[in-house]
């Protein structure tokens, strides 16, 4: 119910007095209302600005934040005030809803910003006003298409491919992004050769060759050199019914994969020739096949994956489609009322050519889109003026809807235009962000290696630079997040080189052979698991898939005596397969002094010289603490 | 060519009408209603400043100009009832708060007869009902004009009752009502006959004071 008309609620409640004398039983009792009858003034500060309003008027939503008890979470009991910390100028619009029950979209606001505002003040942006709507949606809708190809563009290009992908992953990938690989770059460049072979071919079939020795007609190249014609379609068709059953395989999802568009083009591509194979030599049967040919010309369709502007031409249709929907209609009818017409202002005439009114439908198109072949003329002076008309009208109804249709596609082609540039450019910018965050890394590594943490003296202070605060506090978060999950940081060349001294040194394992070996444990550490390592720990490693499982390993058991012991990279196959196992993951770091009930029961060899190596203790041991890192 | 003529003939008659109703909107936007001033109504009602206050807030919220008509009067009050059709209704109720009787509901209006409902004595409660049933305003209710509203008053109720409305329920109650109401056998009810046999029935009695604190 509109909160408008809660204003007239007590209202109708009251004129209920007039049902009482006819009421043949009592009224239930009335809710007691213990809200103070007294209307206040509230004061809502937005980051500075201040407004004021009757509490009333901001009860009328009580679905909002404003309207709600949530807003007390906001009151500041020194400055008696409702304190927000958002936009003040959106704020304006957020009030006026609530003043004149509308809301009304700021047309130079950006669209993303007033729905966030919307969002976190708990209004739906359904209700906007009439007046606001249209641009409100069309604004949106802009918006998510950007948006959408955006992600688009991410996920196409240059990802780097994940680790662990089968090689089907990988083909999809291959036919997706030709440009990933070079044995897909030349897959992509001889589809694309022998589909203008098999048009070409198709076309040059049926030019008329000279005939051959002992004969006077002309021939078709297609019946004069039937076997080099037919060789090369089944050559041709050979490559689409290959390369079509090797997408099939690769398809992540096969039904979706034989349902879109491009597969059925593919299909109907290669399906006559197969259909010509099977069809016996009958000459009934044969005439159907002929026709069946012409479905060979889909295949210049094919051309959509190799050129952009085609599908460009083809989302843009597609997006047109109620307006040119429109258009058909339109047309069809204006068809039907003047060949109606023609026809029976003809119909006196002798051996005229509007015999019926379906045959005047090809006149009244003719003319309309002013062709004018002139195989059909009107002779009559009725059948004259009508026919200008109708040419008249036909420029009017074909030249309205195209303007929207060329309106659309000019949006979308200046859209991926921007798309494109934009991807140069979101290059560039990476490029530089990730140099920012390696700053950021770096800095902390840099603390560590000038003593920061050891060495609180005043003698160490000199060596540790100028830091702020933040960095001080983030620093130590780092930190905490070490000795918690007993393992530290460290950058991709140390990393590298205890590989290197491990893999030689100890009948030990990485997690990355061990994902060779096993692939239990590669599910046990899931990329997701790695990328939010490294989210968690903003001055991790860049991503190199050992250094990532450092955080992951599910298990380290640390000794309340032994020397801090670095990553579980070290840890046998044997320890890490009974970690595996365990399948309770949780998405936080949890320190838990659980009893080790799956402790593994042998003990590495204690060697302090070589740091990472993981150190087990006895079950009956409970001074150790076990720390589960993981995630889902 | 007759066609292209007819069309744009069409057109002009078509825009007259329109015009016309654009200019009565104008009008009615541009003439603004004020109240009496505050202490008048304080003085004419049983509110308190600052409920009268609250009040006009909300009434010049709805109405920017002052007043209500019926038809804006008959869709808000139809909102609270979507089950049924309130518009009778709505039209009965709104005959009764219009005191001048001029089509549209003021401020003083809305007030006067709201510190009736709910500040008002038994007395003057009864009497405004009276008045609401007694639709021509001759001063007698006859079995015509009550069964009107009764009728409307099951209007409201809409189809989807339990137990399910049949055709002579508004007749029954009616009938119920004047055996009860109708002391001189008369076939009508005056307003004295009225307040007396309301009087006399404790349900009623004790239901007039539920409806104190509405506001």
């Amino acid at each position: 119910m509109a909160a408008g008309v809660a204003t007239w609620l007590p209202f109708a409640r009251a004129a209920a007095v007039g049902w009482l004398p006819l009421a043949k039983k009592t009224m239930p009792k009335p809710p007691v209302d213990k809200k103070s009858r007294n209307d206040e003034i509230l004061f809502v500060n937005v980051s500075g600005l201040r407004f004021q309003t009757w509490k009333n008027t901001l009860d009328r939503y009580p679905d909002t934040l404003l309207g709600s008890s949530e807003k007390e979470f906001f009151y500041n009991e020194d400055t008696q005030e409702y304190f927000f910390d958002r936009d003040p100028e959106m704020f304006r619009h957020i009030l006026n809803f609530y003043r004149t029950g509308k809301l009304h979209y700021p047309r130079q606001e950006c669209i993303q910003a007033f729905d966030e505002e919307l969002a976190f003040y708990g209004i739906v942006p359904d209700i906007i006003g009439d007046c606001c709507m249209e641009e409100y949606r069309d604004r949106k809708k802009e918006n998510q298409e950007r948006l959408a190809e955006d992600t688009e563009a991410e996920n196409a290009t240059d990802t780097p491919l994940p680790p662990h992908s089968t090689s089907r992953e990988r083909l999809w990938r291959a036919f997706e992004n030709p440009h990933t690989s070079t044995m897909a770059l030349v897959f992509y460049y001889v589809t694309g050769f022998f589909i203008a072979v098999s048009v070409i071919a198709n076309v040059v079939e049926t030019v008329p060759c000279r005939p051959p020795k002992g004969s006077k007609k002309d021939l078709p190249c297609g019946e004069k050199y039937t076997l080099a014609f037919f060789c090369m379609d089944t050559a041709c068709v050979l490559i689409f019914t290959f390369e079509y059953l090797m997408r099939l395989f690769a398809a992540p999802s096969r039904c979706k994969f034989m349902r879109s568009v491009m597969s059925v083009i593919d299909v109907v591509a290669i399906m006559p020739y197969y259909i010509g194979l099977v069809m016996p030599e009958n000459e009934d049967v044969s005439g159907a096949f002929v026709t069946l040919r012409v479905f060979r010309v889909f295949r210049i369709f094919k051309f959509s994956r190799h050129s952009q502007g085609l599908r460009i031409l083809g989302y843009t249709l597609k997006s047109c489609a109620s307006e040119l929907g429109f258009l058909l209609f339109s047309l069809t009818m204006a068809i039907i009322i003047f060949a109606t017409v023609m026809f029976y202002a003809e119909k006196g005439t002798k051996g005229t050519n509007f015999t019926s009114i379906p045959a005047s439908f090809w006149y009244t198109i003719v003319t309309m889109t002013t062709l004018g072949y002139g195989d059909m003329v009107p002779n009559t002076i009725a059948g004259k003026i009508f026919g200008s008309i109708c040419s008249l009208s036909g420029v009017l109804v074909i030249a309205l809807p195209v303007p929207v249709i060329v309106s659309n596609f000019s949006r979308i082609y200046h859209q991926n235009q921007r798309a494109d540039k934009m991807r140069a450019q979101q290059k560039v910018r990476l490029a530089r962000i990730r140099l920012a965050k390696k700053g950021t890394t770096n800095a902390f590594l840099q603390y560590k290696e000038e003593g920061g943490f050891q060495g609180r003296g005043s003698d160490n202070a000199l060596c540790l630079k100028n830091r702020s605060s933040f960095e001080h506090q983030h620093h130590h978060l780092l930190h905490c997040l070490e000795k918690t999950t007993n393992h530290e940081f460290t950058d991709e060349l140390t990393f590298s080189e205890m590989c290197m001294t491990e893999s030689v040194g100890y009948r030990t394992s990485r997690s990355t052979s061990i994902s060779s070996q096993q692939g239990v444990a590669t599910s046990c550490c899931p990329r997701r698991a790695k990328r939010r390592a490294i989210r968690l720990a903003n001055s991790t490693v860049s991503v190199s898939r050992g250094s990532v499982q450092e955080l992951d390993t599910l298990q380290v058991h640390k000794t309340s005596a032994g020397p801090q012991s670095r990553s579980s990279l070290n840890a046998r196959t044997e320890d890490l397969k009974l970690n595996c196992e365990d399948r309770d993951f949780t998405a936080a770091i949890i320190s838990i002094p659980t009893p080790p009930a799956n402790t593994p029961d042998e003990s590495l060899p204690p060697s302090p010289a070589i740091p990472g190596i993981l150190r087990n203790s006895r079950p009956t041991s409970f001074t150790h603490e076990t720390v589960k890192i993981s995630s889902l | 060519m007759g066609a292209v003529v007819g069309t744009l003939t069409l057109q002009t008659s078509r825009r007259r009408p329109s015009r016309d109703n654009l200019d009565d909107d104008l009008e009615l936007s541009v003439v603004c209603h004020r109240p009496e001033g505050l202490e008048q109504l304080e003085a004419q009602t049983n509110f308190s400043k600052k409920e009268l206050q609250v009040l006009y807030r909300g009434f010049k919220n709805e109405c920017p100009s002052g007043a209500v008509n019926e038809e804006t009067f008959k869709q808000i009050y139809s909102q609270f009832f979507p089950h049924g059709d309130a518009s009778t209704y709505a039209h009965y109720l709104f005959n009764s708060f219009d005191s001048s009787q001029n089509g549209s509901i003021k401020f003083e209006d809305f007030v006067t007869a709201l510190s009736i409902l709910l500040r008002g004595t038994t007395t003057e409660k009864l009497e405004w009902t009276f008045n609401l049933y007694d639709i021509n305003r001759d001063g007698y209710i006859n079995k015509e004009e009550m069964t009107n509203i009764v009728k409307a008053i099951y209007d409201m109720m809409g189809r989807f009752t339990y137990p399910a409305l049949k055709t002579d329920t508004p007749k029954q109650h009616v009938d119920a009502f004047f055996q009860k109401m109708d002391k001189n056998r008369d076939g009508v009810v005056t307003l004295d006959e009225f307040i007396l046999s309301c009087q006399e029935d404790e349900n009623i009695m004790r239901s007039l004071q539920l409806f104190e604190n509405v506001i």
